[in-house]
């Protein structure tokens, strides 16, 4: 009877992780050109990575190739969205995803600070607005002493 | 259940913000609205000005000879999406599938949007639907049949949307040998801008793109030969492969476990309709992304094409049918890109000549051969 080792067995072993099929260093390319234009007048980039043909690999070869910097930032506003800056400065990652924290858009930002991170000025009148409020609530002895967080007793 | 005294938002922006929806949120739903319509990321502050204007439109949904796959493709996706967000501020006013209401009420709603909202409300189609000339017993809803149903429903329509290929193009009811006499909804409909969402099923961002376009800007897409947008269907599978280069290089799979199929190269001597398929599968994917057919080793079937069914042989290559199997592919892996253009040209040739040749049989005939 033949033993265990007569059977012939192929083990396959799973693809090499970084394994990619070469599409990252064409957008490398054109994160290289929108740096430039940002350097040079300013002009902010976006690239929708959702609209680049990548293969199994290649979006973890960009990404690995454009690395982390310093900063690194969540935004919790329907459902977390990922930033942080490159290792080369003025390129951002920014990772949208939805409530169940599954990616719905994925964008590389060349510019100064991300759109996302940035205070709407919308937001800025409605915060005067909501800020005001408290102030004359305050003034007239409605609310507590202290809108920092003292109760009253 | 709602409040029924609740007023209504009328604007989407009323509808996010009654949702507890940020401007970061409104924001980010705008980048990912403009990457499901397949507009540069700079577009989404044009895009949040003019959703926070857009008003809710009225979808009717009719479905008629099809599978349900296109509902399944749009609802079946990962919840909640962008997607979602965007059924969730149209008014889905009549859906068979996904409307509580049945028989007389379900009939009454579609009557009671048409009546709120004539000459501005939206129809989707899926399925194809028994023809002027064919028995139209083949396919009734509520003892109407789907030609009544539809010349009715888009009398006061601004527009007609067909998603799937069976309402785009005719699909698997209109192949060979059509024993319902199916055609497409634009052999019907003639006065009324319609766009064709082909598919498979479609792509369930595709079907939402559309919308949300519509949603955003009030207008229908810009739409290629086959009224389909072009955003969206305006390069082919093969164009947009992340396979290409192997293409390019001659390299290809010749069966499924050979070395080439492991290491993933062209998938074109397989059968790939990818130089003819017009889609966005290669970008956008399915399952939120994951992956689609070429990258999980299976040729592109060309669903989104008319008459795929009958184009020939999903696994035939090509350039298989008409001409000599091996000189033409050597000829295609060598020459690389400019012949990816003439692929097209021949898989549309191939695609005519297998329908002309192909042997027509009746119902009668089939129905004895069972």
């Amino acid at each position: 009877m033949p033993s265990l080792d007569d059977i012939p067995i192929r083990v396959e072993s799973p693809p090499q992780t970084g394994a990619d099929f070469g599409n990252a260093l064409p957008i490398l390319n054109e994160i290289r050109h929108a740096l430039g234009r940002l350097n040079e007048t300013g002009e902010p980039s976006q690239i929708d990575l959702a609209a680049i043909p990548f293969g199994p690999g290649d979006e973890a070869r960009l990404l690995e190739l454009l690395g982390r910097g310093e900063v690194e930032a969540t935004v919790d506003a329907l459902g977390p969205t990922q930033v942080w800056e490159t290792r080369f400065s003025g390129v951002w990652v920014v990772d949208y995803a939805n409530a169940d924290a599954q990616r719905v858009a994925l964008q590389i930002e060349v510019d100064v600070v991300p759109q996302i991170l940035r205070t709407q000025h919308a937001d800025i009148a409605d915060a005067i607005k909501a800020l005001d409020e408290r102030l004359a609530d305050a003034a007239s002895g409605a609310v507590s002493k202290s809108i920092f967080g003292t109760s009253e007793h | 259940m709602a409040d029924s005294s609740a007023p209504v938002p009328q604007t989407l922006g009323e509808s996010l913000r009654k949702n507890g929806v940020s401007r970061r949120g409104f924001l980010k739903f705008c980048a990912a609205t403009a990457s499901m319509m397949a507009l540069p990321p700079s577009m989404a502050p044009a895009i949040a000005a003019a959703l926070e204007k857009a008003r809710r439109p009225s979808v009717i949904w009719l479905s008629f000879q099809e599978c349900t796959g296109c509902t399944e493709s749009l609802t079946r996706s990962f919840s909640p999406t962008v997607e979602n967000l965007i059924l969730d501020v149209i008014s889905l006013d009549y859906h068979h599938t996904l409307q509580a209401a049945a028989g007389d009420a379900a009939e009454h709603a579609r009557e009671q949007a048409m009546h709120d909202n004539e000459g501005e409300y939206l129809v989707v189609v899926d399925g194809s639907l028994p023809g002027p000339n064919a028995n139209p017993g083949y396919s009734t809803i509520a003892g109407f049949s789907n030609l009544q149903m539809l010349e009715e429903t888009i009398a006061g329509a601004a527009a007609i949307v067909a998603v799937g290929t069976c309402a785009a193009f005719g699909g698997l009811p209109k192949a060979d040998p059509n024993p319902s006499g199916a055609v497409a909804v634009t052999d019907i409909v003639k006065d009324k801008p319609v766009i064709n969402v082909s598919g498979c099923p479609p792509v369930p961002m595709v079907i939402t793109g559309v919308l949300a376009q519509y949603l955003t800007f009030g207008s229908l897409p810009e739409l290629d030969e086959y009224n389909r947008p072009l955003a969206f269907f305006g390069q082919s599978i093969h164009d947009r492969c992340y396979r290409r280069p192997f293409y390019d290089k001659g390299l290809f799979a010749e069966t499924f476990d050979d070395e080439g199929a492991k290491k993933g190269w062209c998938l074109y001597r397989l059968g790939c309709k990818g130089p003819m398929a017009y889609n966005a599968c290669a970008t956008m994917k399915w399952n939120g992304g994951t992956s689609w057919p070429i990258e999980a080793g299976h040729p592109c079937l060309g669903c989104s094409e008319p008459d795929f069914w009958d184009a020939g042989g999903f696994y035939k290559a090509l350039s298989v049918p008409t001409g000599d199997p091996g000189d033409v592919l050597l000829a295609a892996g060598v020459a690389g890109a400019a012949i990816g253009v003439g692929a097209g040209i021949l898989g549309r040739r191939n695609s005519a000549a297998a329908k002309a040749s192909h042997e027509k049989v009746t119902a009668d005939e089939l129905e004895q051969k069972l």
